[in-house]
């Protein structure tokens, strides 16, 4: 039975991964049966929302082997799986895990795999946006199936299709002590204040504009004055080291889509767009009135955002009372 | 420890990139240069091999300028330099380039592997791990820390929440984030050195691949633009910035 599968990450509550519904979702409307994989801890518990988002069928293992060494057990298990059942596209997310699953997985069937795609309008045919999502690309996919598709985030909104539970069928794979090697030792959550950039509704973004690390306070107040905003950055000051990696937007960093994002002091590289485009409305702070970012603002003010961000909070702050 | 660092050469970053006619990135008569996020790769090598012997070897697939980035890296200290560069390779994809590398890895020794995340023209991010697999070692991807003790290497590995740590047994690959190190600069001894220093160029019958095995799997069908944006409001009298973001935020109900 051949189909479209997508490759979703769970956590040990049975939580999956929120790039892995909208793939399903996706996954639906492409006339095709619809499978999901989750390998390890919460796996099974994963049948209801795999289910509800329009898996028949969910291949399973609570096996703690996937959680505890890096990509090769999860990429060993999956190609038996898809030696077995001959789907015809598996779909992955954008996420650290599911790279690495996917590239060694296409290693392994000697399939094509397309990375950063914004749609799929078959199981062999897909888009992807180029030059900072300037310009759409319709790709063609060849060579012996399954053809690998990893999808940016957000590229389709998550949407329930009302079914039961997905039928488990439990996965049951020897996994060769030589694929044991890359070892997780521990889990480093690092507590971000406020909500989580990719769910936040207003996410405030700084660059090299904000001139020095301290005043990313500046973002913090702001967002503290709207409520549910969270802060992220450019490229240029997390290498610089100003923030956290984790607080980076962009095509090396997260991809966000809120309701509004207020580029603060971004000049709007090519790299940054793809990150944040898709939000709802823009608004752009910037010194230099040809900056690219404009194009993209449904408003942009010109000026000192050192001085002009303290203003907007405080405005905010006295409409709000 | 005998390390081999993989590195791009792409256009010019800050340029304006241009498509031809075949749908493929121009990269013929374009200013370009080692990729930037494969410089702490390159620098994580350097680290390693000072710390305890060993050489650096720079691996590159690419056109012929793309020995500029494979000069770079000597530059900066590496050992030896191998660029694999053919015809048959013009517009090769992710498995491709995986073959090409991971055949290129197998005729020297090496205990680590080392690369960027992704690249910053293409940015798959999924070819270190396609050529571990090939090699049948293990990965440990989006390190942004890296150390060496007793045969073993240990890497915090970036995650959406934070971060893992990863210990992994040589030989391995590791990707490296730009949070990983500063890469240092070349220094004048060092690009003098650099034109001195051993680099292979091997065609694709040198790694025993036929042009079968590296044949593109994906086409381009078509290009078109995004429909542009409606223009948005620009205020450039920044005494009205406050009251303009505000009636804004009212407006789309955000306050």
């Amino acid at each position: 039975m051949p189909g479209v599968w997508v490759y979703a990450e769970v956590s040990p509550d049975g939580a999956v991964e929120p790039g892995a519904l909208e793939n399903l979702t996706k996954a639906r409307g492409l006339g095709s049966s619809v499978a999901a994989v989750a390998l390890g801890p919460g796996a099974t518990k994963a049948a209801e929302t795999a289910g509800r988002f329009g898996a028949e069928t969910l291949y399973a293992s609570d096996d703690q082997v996937f959680a505890d060494y890096i990509a090769q057990p999860a990429a060993h298990a999956l190609h038996q799986l898809v030696q077995q059942h001959q789907p015809e596209v598996v779909l992955f997310s954008l996420t650290y895990d599911s790279r690495d699953v996917a590239g060694r997985l296409q290693a392994k069937t000697g399939s094509t795999l397309m990375a950063n795609a914004t749609d799929l309008l078959g199981p062999d045919y897909a888009q992807t946006q180029i030059f900072g999502g300037s310009q759409i690309v319709d790709v063609t996919l060849s060579g012996p199936n399954p053809k690998l598709v990893i999808t940016r985030p957000k590229s389709f909104q998550a949407e329930p299709a009302g079914g039961g539970p997905a039928k488990v069928e439990p996965v049951q794979v020897e996994i060769p002590d030589e694929l044991k090697k890359a070892h997780r030792l521990e889990r480093q959550e690092q507590a971000a204040s406020g909500p989580k950039m990719e769910e936040a509704k207003v996410v405030i973004a700084g660059g090299r504009g904000l001139q020095q690390a301290e005043n990313f306070k500046l973002l913090d107040e702001l967002a503290a004055a709207l409520g549910n905003a969270a802060v992220g950055a450019s490229r240029a000051v997390v290498d610089a080291g100003w923030v956290p990696y984790a607080m980076q937007i962009g095509q090396t960093g997260k991809t966000v889509s809120p309701e509004l994002y207020i580029a603060v002091g971004i000049s709007g590289a090519i790299q940054h767009l793809v990150g944040m485009k898709t939000a709802k409305r823009i608004i752009a702070i910037n010194k230099d009135k040809d900056a690219p970012i404009f194009q993209y603002a449904d408003l942009g003010i010109v000026g000192d955002a050192l001085k002009i961000v303290p203003e907007i909070t405080a405005a905010i702050r006295a409409k709000k009372g | 420890m005998n390390v081999v660092v993989f590195v791009k050469y792409i256009p010019n970053p800050e340029g304006t990139p241009k498509l031809g006619e075949d749908f493929r990135l121009v990269r013929e008569g374009v200013e370009g240069g080692l990729d930037p996020g494969d410089e702490h790769g390159v620098e994580a090598a350097l680290q390693l091999a000072e710390q305890t012997g060993g050489e650096v070897t720079v691996v590159s697939m690419g056109p012929e300028p793309a020995v500029g980035a494979v000069r770079r890296a000597l530059s900066m200290g590496a050992h030896k330099g191998v660029l694999i560069t053919d015809d048959a390779l013009k517009g090769a994809d992710v498995l491709a380039t995986a073959r090409v590398l991971a055949g290129t890895v197998k005729r020297q020794d090496f205990d680590l592997i080392l690369a960027g995340v992704e690249s910053t023209d293409g940015y798959t991010g999924t070819l270190p791990m396609a050529v571990a697999e090939l090699l049948g070692i293990p990965c440990a991807t989006f390190a942004r820390s890296l150390e060496h003790k007793d045969g073993s290497i240990r890497i915090e590995r970036q995650t959406e929440m934070g971060y893992d740590v990863v210990e992994c047994s040589l030989p391995a690959l590791v990707t490296l984030t730009a949070g990983a190190n500063e890469p240092r600069y070349p220094t004048l001894k060092g690009i003098m050195q650099a034109k001195q220093k051993p680099t292979d160029t091997l065609a694709l019958s040198d790694l025993g691949l036929s042009t079968e095995e590296v044949k593109a799997t994906q086409e381009v069908m078509g290009v078109e633009p995004v429909p542009a944006k409606e223009g948005g409001e620009i205020v450039e009298d920044p005494g009205e910035a406050p009251s303009r973001v505000v009636e804004f935020l009212t407006k789309a109900k955000v306050i």
